[in-house]
């Protein structure tokens, strides 16, 4: 599964690389959920197979519909968010900001 | 005209005159909204209390001789995934309940210094990604003229509000289709004007390349207003174009004599035979008006689908990363940082969401990038090759804005597969980055409202109303 410029499309998707994808996604799906996933990821896998059909290595990529440079603006000091309001809608604040668990122990 | 409702050029001169005012306007909108709201289900929230404070403050103002703006008086429904200030924005999504943004969209900011009264938050497909605005977490919109079928989607509340009378425009967002397609399958006029045009500021991401603001109105003449007031420069938007929205109202009376109109030469598979015949009868009325049809090709069409699945799923995947429990939104607590992400995103995105994750999060994934998502973007560029070339020789496409008219709730929401096909003629502008609109031209099957799609190249919109306004003359 190393990299490849030309690599083709429609490697096989099993359960174990769903199941990895969701990891890398931050879902934590059910079994059902992940079964259903493998079926459906397969079946549209299977129909973006079209593209493998193309010719494509003299096609330049095309991220963005127009060529983006970074904007800049003048450093000057502008208002920010009122840090009430943003902490209010926050789940957990505490003294100002956001409290979360922690992450000692969980895997990286 | 597309329906009985009043315009929003007319809403504005009787205004202006004094014939009414912005309060009785609004209760008018208000009043329709009480009488069919709980069998559309438009909105996820109506403003009706800020709503008549706002409509009184103008009246107020023009009473004593004050200049409120273009719209002042109009009531204007936004789609929920743009941000208002204190007021609920949820993309239609368990994940963001309850949040009230901390600013304003900029496209919210300038509709309201234009003297239009918000009226409400449309419903949505979660995120935006659907085609039938069945997939909110807050249940399913309806199409106001036959309420067994969708509005289309994603931006169904936003058409629907707008062809049921409970607001006179509505803004919504399109990525793939998600203003034209519910547009045509509600018979409103719907825009997706050219990347970078109407600034993204406020507008919760879906796909940054893709996504672009846009208005739905009963008339070419309201769009053309409303692309005015909302377009132009903003320097909160890092991808807006750096130019002035040009004149759109003043060119709705120029025609088409000696314009070049674009045809599919080669049609793809599955449009209703309704739609192919009102298209057919939008060629002849253009042709009728001195219009010249030219045979085009977009040898790439075919493959849109598929660039378009892995490249919105992927930006997707990226843009959806910050629902994680810390700083707004639902939190589903847990021993640990990792597993509080993990249940709170399980939790709070809907089937939809976590499939185009998931498709998303795969296609960027070490070892298979450059197989999906890195070839999705060389098709992107081939579909605007095809295009830039098709260009040479029309001024504007016209195609069926969706292959079916307006389909029963429930028909397609078991193959997601099925669901995609919905945008095949809608997604092509999205990937180049142009502009397109939706024109309501007669009805198909069930009676129901076919759209006329018409496409134009990148800052194409003068070209592209004035087609428009002649479609509207010839409906």
């Amino acid at each position: 599964m190393s990299p490849s410029s030309d690599a083709k499309t429609t490697p096989k998707i099993t359960a174990q690389v769903v199941a990895k994808v969701a990891h890398l996604a931050r879902l934590d799906l059910t079994e059902a959920e992940l079964a259903l996933m493998t079926t459906q990821l397969t079946g549209m896998l299977d129909h973006f197979g079209d593209i493998d059909k193309l010719d494509l290595s003299a096609v330049t990529p095309m991220a963005q519909p127009f060529p983006i440079k970074n904007v800049y603006r003048e450093d000057v000091v502008v208002p920010g968010l009122d840090r009430q309001e943003v902490l209010d809608n926050a789940p957990a604040p505490q003294d100002g900001r956001f409290r979360v668990p922690p992450s000692n122990g969980s895997e990286s | 005209m597309t329906s009985e409702f009043v315009s929003v050029v007319d809403i504005v001169g009787s205004i202006r005159e004094g014939k009414t005012t912005a309060s009785a306007v609004l209760e008018q909108h208000l009043d329709r909204i009480d009488m069919r709201e709980t069998e559309i289900h438009a909105f996820n929230h109506v403003m009706a209390e800020s709503a008549r404070a706002n409509a009184a403050s103008i009246d107020a103002d023009l009473k004593a001789g004050k200049e409120r703006g273009p719209l002042a008086g109009v009531p204007i429904a936004l789609k929920d995934n743009m941000c208002t200030r204190g007021v609920p924005t949820t993309c239609s999504s368990k994940i963001l309940e309850g949040w009230k943004p901390p600013y304003d969209a900029t496209v919210a900011t300038r509709l309201q210094q234009a003297g239009a009264v918000i009226v409400g938050k449309t419903n949505l497909d979660e995120f935006a990604m659907g085609s039938s605005t069945e997939n909110s977490a807050f249940g399913p919109t309806r199409n106001p003229l036959d309420t067994s079928r969708v509005p289309g989607g994603s931006s169904g509340g936003s058409a629907a509000a707008v062809a049921a009378g409970f607001a006179a425009a509505s803004l919504g967002s399109d990525t793939g289709g998600s203003i034209r397609q519910p547009a045509a399958l509600c018979g409103v006029v719907g825009v997706k004007p050219t990347y970078g045009m109407v600034s993204r500021q406020g507008l919760v991401a879906f796909a940054s390349s893709l996504d672009q603001i846009g208005p739905f109105t009963h008339t070419v003449a309201d769009a053309a207003l409303l692309m005015e007031v909302i377009g132009g420069h903003d320097p909160l938007d890092s991808t807006s174009l750096d130019q002035p929205v040009p004149s759109l109202t003043a060119v709705l009376g120029q025609g088409v004599k000696g314009m070049r109109i674009g045809r599919l030469a080669d049609m793809p598979d599955g449009c209703e035979p309704e739609v192919l015949a009102r298209l057919d009868a939008a060629f002849a009325a253009l042709k009728a008006a001195g219009a010249t049809i030219v045979d085009i090709a977009l040898p790439s069409l075919s493959y849109c689908l598929t660039a378009y699945y892995l490249v919105a799923p992927a930006e997707a995947s990226s843009n959806l990363a910050r629902y994680d429990g810390v700083r707004y939104g639902l939190r589903v607590e847990s021993a640990d940082l990792i597993s509080m992400y993990g249940a709170t995103r399980a939790a709070g995105f809907g089937a939809e969401v976590k499939r185009r994750i998931m498709l998303g999060t795969y296609a960027l994934s070490a070892g298979y990038y450059d197989a999906y998502y890195g070839k999705a973007l060389k098709v992107r560029r081939l579909i605007a090759n095809d295009f830039a070339a098709a260009y040479q020789s029309c001024d504007v496409i016209l195609t069926p804005t969706s292959p079916t008219v307006a389909f029963p709730i429930g028909e397609k929401t078991s193959d997601p597969l099925t669901m995609y096909l919905c945008d095949i003629f809608t997604i092509p502008t999205n990937l180049a980055g142009h502009a397109a609109m939706s024109v309501p031209f007669g009805t198909g099957a069930h009676s129901m409202p076919v759209g006329v799609q018409i496409l134009a190249p990148a800052l194409g919109e003068p070209t592209m109303f004035r087609v428009a306004a002649e479609l509207e003359r010839a409906s």
